[in-house]
């Protein structure tokens, strides 16, 4: 049976009709068209469908669209600024290497504004460990923690410090 | 995932009165579990029940030599909260160490006990803290509330509405996780009541158990090196892929050790 949800969606107020069992991260995508959220294991452990829920950082492909009715969800796309300036750990995530395909870097982002917002100077192991529901196959993870970590000190208000090589 | 029709209950009372109107109907908390068995076709509910608008279910309170958290309580809300933290510290480090943090902002107590998968952390916790379960209908022992792999004391349809942790002197969690999921390969829970030493187990059996052998000998010489002699034996513990009934059985010796080294 189809229901009608309705949400913020980086900013925007959204409702629409949706089938009932519709996952958070379907909706987002198909019917929003906001594909950079993705899919990589559909089974809750790879983290690249994250997303904000009320500045909470959620895996969409395990929650329904029902479920997020009336809350406010942000989506990688959500981040930049209206001018396109890339959010600060965006910026860090390029200026460090922290991707090599990308697949895995939207996830990762949102994982790591929420992980900073929440402390926002973290220590190398806490970033380690407020990434562990997010899954790499490409980087081996070093750039990704550094990236996280310049990234945390830009979102402070500091200037992002350059990659070392 | 086959189609369901989704529900959104603002009390208990709608929820059970709901339950009592369709013919398949199940209750959803962090949907962290259920979520997954759905998508895998596993279950076909005729009808979700979602708790997640419900206040009676969420708060965490002092009350009654305890701490009362509701069922619908987040992994990381009992993590992070101060309450927590000062009165049972070491079931807010038992929260924090659950999954994932996208999957701690969205799992709940309740969902886990309900579950009662035989490498869940909370049933540890539940059993070593002398913790009563609510329900909308009556009182239940932590002692009592793990039945089986995967079962529990909970009639068709009960709902868990919170549980009642009893403050110990000190306790302490110890896990040896899974690498990959995080579940406990084994975690053991230990607990000082006065006299009284409670040690209860998880991850190594068809579900959580007290080893009384240890909780005799700790209530008689409380340090860790009291363990040294004592042996687990592995009948009838889990093996699998991860690890072996025997491996289990001296990883609730080592686990043990932990704990109570870390009870200081
Ligand atoms: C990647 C990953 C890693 C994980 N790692 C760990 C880990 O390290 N340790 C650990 O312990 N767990 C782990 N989990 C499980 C996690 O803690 C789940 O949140 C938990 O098992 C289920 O809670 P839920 O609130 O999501 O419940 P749901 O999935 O919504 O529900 C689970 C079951 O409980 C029932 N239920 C829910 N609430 C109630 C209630 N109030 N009354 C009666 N029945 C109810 C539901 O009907 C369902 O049968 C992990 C999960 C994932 C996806
Ligand atoms: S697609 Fe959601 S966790 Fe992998
Ligand atoms: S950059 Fe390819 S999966 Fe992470």
């Amino acid at each position: 049976m189809p229901c009608t949800v309705s949400m913020t969606v980086n900013g925007k107020a959204v409702s629409r009709e949706v089938e009932e069992r519709t996952l958070l991260v379907t909706f987002l995508r198909d019917q929003l068209g906001l594909t950079g959220t993705h899919v990589g294991c559909d089974t809750s452990q790879c983290g690249a469908c994250v997303v904000h829920i009320d500045g909470r950082s959620v895996k969409s492909c395990t929650m329904l669209a029902a479920q997020a009715d009336g809350a406010a969800v942000t989506t990688i796309e959500g981040l930049a600024a209206a001018d396109g300036t890339l959010h600060p750990m965006q910026a860090a995530f390029r200026e460090h290497h922290g991707l090599q395909c990308g697949f895995c870097t939207p996830g990762m982002v949102m994982s790591a504004v929420d992980l900073v917002t929440a402390n926002p100077s973290p220590s190398e192991h806490e970033v380690r460990e407020g990434l562990e529901g997010n899954i790499c196959r490409c980087t081996g993870y070093h750039n990704i923690v550094k990236a996280v970590m310049a990234g945390a000190e830009a979102m402070q208000g500091g200037t992002l410090k350059a990659a070392a090589e | 995932m086959y189609a369901f029709t989704y529900h959104r209950p603002k009390s208990v009372a709608d929820a059970v009165a709901l339950q009592g109107r369709f013919e398949d109907p199940k209750l959803l908390g962090g949907g962290q579990t259920l979520l997954p068995t759905l998508k895998q076709r596993l279950a076909r509910p005729s009808d979700l029940i979602d708790l997640g608008q419900i206040p009676e279910l969420q708060g965490i309170r002092e009350e009654a030599g305890g701490l009362t958290v509701g069922a619908f309580t987040r992994h990381a809300q009992v993590a992070h909260s101060d309450v927590v933290q000062r009165v049972i510290p070491a079931l807010a480090s038992l929260a924090e160490g659950i999954g994932d943090r996208q999957v701690r902002n969205m799992g709940t107590l309740g969902g886990s006990i309900c579950n009662a998968d035989p490498s869940a952390d909370y049933p540890a916790a539940v059993v070593a803290l002398k913790a009563t379960v609510r329900t909308d209908r009556r009182e239940i022992a932590g002692d009592d509330f793990f039945t089986g792999m995967f079962e529990t004391a909970l009639e068709p349809g009960e709902i868990v509405t919170a549980v009642h942790f009893q403050t110990p002197d000190k306790a302490a969690y110890a896990k040896f996780r899974n690498p990959a999921s995080r579940y406990a390969i084994v975690g053991v829970f230990v607990a000082v009541f006065g006299s009284e030493v409670r040690v209860a187990v998880t991850g190594a059996g068809p579900s959580v158990f007290r080893a009384d052998d240890m909780e005799a000998t700790l209530a008689q010489d409380f340090r860790a090196d009291a363990l040294n002699g004592a042996s687990v034996s592995a009948d009838g513990l889990n093996a699998d892929i991860h690890a072996s009934a025997d491996y289990r059985a001296h990883l609730v010796r080592v686990m043990a050790r932990r704990a109570v080294e870390a009870c200081g």
